[in-house]
């Protein structure tokens, strides 16, 4: 029902341009592997590349243990959603659907039959004579799952089939997504831009900076655990303070910084003597009165708050004048401090990070 | 209209309208209505005008259905026009996808231009260059003995050969603009997202390609079928013997028999003919007008 990718080393350069460089990851069979990053990064191309439109430059495309090489996208067990869907505006739903069974010669009575049955497991209902300028967007967008699962691919590839749609029905589909994933099994490869998608979708994601994947590991890891700095802050808000490793006690450190020495764990990518910066999530910081001074803190003031429904940012000053974010949640009971009072930021030492502050870049190999 | 009075003022666009207005009116109308009140007249000797004989009649149109020669003229002038569409159609296709799809668009913008600078010749100029191309000891005799593909020169100028060949290069651009159109507009994910679910090339082109381009292959078609049909200047350069025009016969009534009545009977006989022709064929294809003028 599915299959293993593996991408073997795999560089792609357009001239003298490298869009992928040395990408090594092996997508298990059945699993929902993302790949995550801003603008540009390389994930289409990456995309292009296992299901056959480009072939990398250096590197193997492998599917089930098979290199890829010279076999067209007609040919390989992969099936793709684009990213502006690319359905045929002139053929119905139902022959949209099975387009890939009607090359393959099944017969009319059986390909209506199939469309039937997976217009059910998209929860389309009597859409099948419908016109694709007929639906709304998210109708298009379970069409084109219907249409690329018909196949029976062995790999689903994902191009950021959701932004195009708003809000609500974004949330809706990634939820959708999934069951339909877990439902068939295949193997999902989904790109993205937005964290929130990879994290709440994914088993595992990648995360890739001007084409070099920066880190794959689970949604958890990723946030929990960041490789570099560019991890840290692609995925989810930091508090960034700079500084200078001093001293090394296992996986935690001794870190200076212009506010003071503090205590945190260690990014892999770091020793002693380093530059490096401490990361520090919002929502794993906490505002206490100045009465005794705590570890790890830093005297702030209370500078503004922002109201977001189910918790509340506040902006606090340091005495250089920086500003951070310290994360609550909403508790009448317990309201959070009023603007211009004085208080300590604190955070515990098992949850900020010495990391190195650049991404690993398609230039430095 | 008031969009028009909007921008350019009162005065302005009512000499718009009123050249465009003298133009279709006496440069277009007039003269066809005219020669269609011609074409229900007799050629009489002037001192016969106005007299007994000078009657509406529908004579000059019967001349036709009696003449089996005309008949079959007009028979062949339609088979080899749509030949000549199909031929045009057939070289044109392949490469209209390949200008809109395969080539980088600043490659396209050359071929372009090569390919429009024939343009700038006139008609008959480029026709009689054809001429002397395929004569017997032409240009293209001589290179095709030269490379050994054919013994002895090929009689180029007979039948209706040289004709179609002269007719497809004059009118071939008419077929590809408009199908180079339509491909462009189309998706190339289209293109992609078929290939992905696994079709050959051939069917690519067969369910998504040519059903997109559908509405410029038909307006190319009937465009090239008007324009061969109704061509004058590269069927009298590059006739041979025994290929014999509609439009040539219709020259014939008009300037060696003098008759302008039969001639204009003959020229909207030929025109009603081409447009049922055309419209039967569009029917049968399942294209609608709507589509065409799109
Ligand atoms: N055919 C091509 N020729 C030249 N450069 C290309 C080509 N395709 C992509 N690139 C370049 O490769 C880089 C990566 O492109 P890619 O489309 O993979 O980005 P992406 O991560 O999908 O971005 P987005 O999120 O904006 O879709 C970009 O800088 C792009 O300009
Ligand atoms: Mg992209």
């Amino acid at each position: 029902m599915s299959e293993d990718v593996h991408l073997s080393q795999i560089c792609m350069d357009f001239g003298s341009f490298r869009a992928v460089n040395n990408v090594e990851v092996t997508i298990k069979p059945g699993e929902f592997f993302s790949f995550l990053g801003p603008s540009g990064c390389g994930k289409t191309t990456i995309l292009r590349l296992i299901s056959g439109f480009m072939e990398p430059t250096q590197g193997a495309v492998k599917i089930g243990g098979k290199d890829m090489k010279g076999i067209r996208p007609n040919a390989r067990p992969t099936a793709l959603i684009f990213q502006n869907l690319a359905l045929f505006p002139l053929m119905p739903v139902w022959e949209n659907i099975t387009f890939g069974l009607e090359v393959r010669g099944v017969s009319k009575e059986k390909r209506r039959a199939k469309a039937e049955e997976l217009l059910q497991l998209v929860d389309l209902h009597d859409s099948a004579d419908k016109r694709i300028s007929q639906l709304s967007g998210g109708q298009k967008q379970r069409v084109a799952i219907a249409r690329a699962l018909a196949v029976e691919p062995k790999v689903m590839l994902l191009d950021e089939p959701l932004s195009a749609l708003d809000l609500k029905l974004r949330q809706h589909m990634r939820a959708e997504l999934r069951a339909i994933q877990k439902r068939t099994g295949v193997t999902f490869i989904y790109i993205t831009h937005d964290q929130g998608e990879a994290l709440a979708m994914s088993d595992r994601v990648g995360v890739m900076s001007q084409g070099v994947l920066q880190q794959v590991a689970t949604p958890q890891e990723i946030y929990n655990n960041p490789v570099n700095g560019f991890v840290a802050s692609f995925v989810g808000e930091n508090n960034v303070i700079q500084g200078k490793v001093a001293s090394v006690n296992g996986g935690m450190a001794q870190f200076e910084t212009a506010k003071g020495a503090f205590h945190a764990k260690l990014g892999a990518s770091v020793g002693l003597g380093d530059q490096a910066k401490l990361f520090v999530r919002p929502e794993f910081c906490s505002l206490q009165p100045t009465n005794e001074t705590k570890a790890n803190s830093i005297a702030v003031e209370v500078t503004e708050i922002a109201f977001e429904g189910n918790f509340v940012n506040v902006f606090v000053r340091d005495n250089s004048g920086d500003t951070h974010m310290v994360q609550v949640q909403n508790d009448p009971s317990l309201p959070p401090p009023a603007p211009h009072t004085a208080c300590q930021m604190v955070f515990n030492p098992e949850s900020c990070m010495i990391l190195s502050e650049a991404a690993t870049s398609r230039h430095g190999h | 209209m008031q969009e028009l009075i909007r921008r350019y003022g009162i005065s302005l666009s009512v000499i718009m309208a009123a050249m465009t207005a003298f133009w279709l009116l006496a440069l277009v109308v007039i003269p066809n209505l005219v020669l269609f009140k011609f074409s229900f007249r007799l050629y009489l000797p002037v001192d016969q005008l106005g007299g007994p004989n000078d009657v509406y009649t529908l004579k000059n149109y019967v001349t036709f259905f009696n003449s089996p020669i005309h008949i079959n003229v007009f028979f062949l002038t339609i088979v080899y026009s749509s030949l000549v569409t199909l031929i045009c159609l057939i070289i044109t296709y392949p490469l209209a996808y390949i200008l809109a799809k395969v080539l980088k668009p600043t490659d396209t913008a050359t071929f372009f231009l090569v390919l429009l600078i024939p343009l700038w010749v006139s008609e008959i100029l480029r026709s009689f260059a054809w001429f002397i191309i395929l004569s017997m000891q032409g240009p293209l005799n001589a290179i095709l003995t030269g490379i050994g593909l054919i013994d002895k020169p090929i009689r180029w100028i007979s039948g209706f050969q040289s004709v179609v060949i002269g007719l497809v290069y004059a009118y071939i651009l008419f077929m590809l603009f408009p199908i180079y159109n339509a491909i462009q507009a189309l998706d190339t994910n289209q293109i992609e997202a078929s290939q992905d679910l696994g079709a050959s090339t051939w069917r690519t082109h067969w369910r998504v390609v040519i059903p997109h381009a559908k509405p410029g292959i038909a307006s190319g078609c009937v465009m090239v079928f008007m324009l061969c049909a109704g061509s004058v200047v590269v069927p009298t350069t590059l006739a041979s013997t025994n290929s014999r025009w509609f439009t040539e016969i219709i020259q014939q009534w008009m300037f060696e028999g003098l008759d302008w009545n039969v001639g204009s009977a003959y020229a909207f006989l030929l025109l009603a003919l081409c447009i049922l022709f055309v419209s039967l064929v569009m029917r049968v294809l399942n294209v609608r007008l709507v589509d065409i003028a799109k």
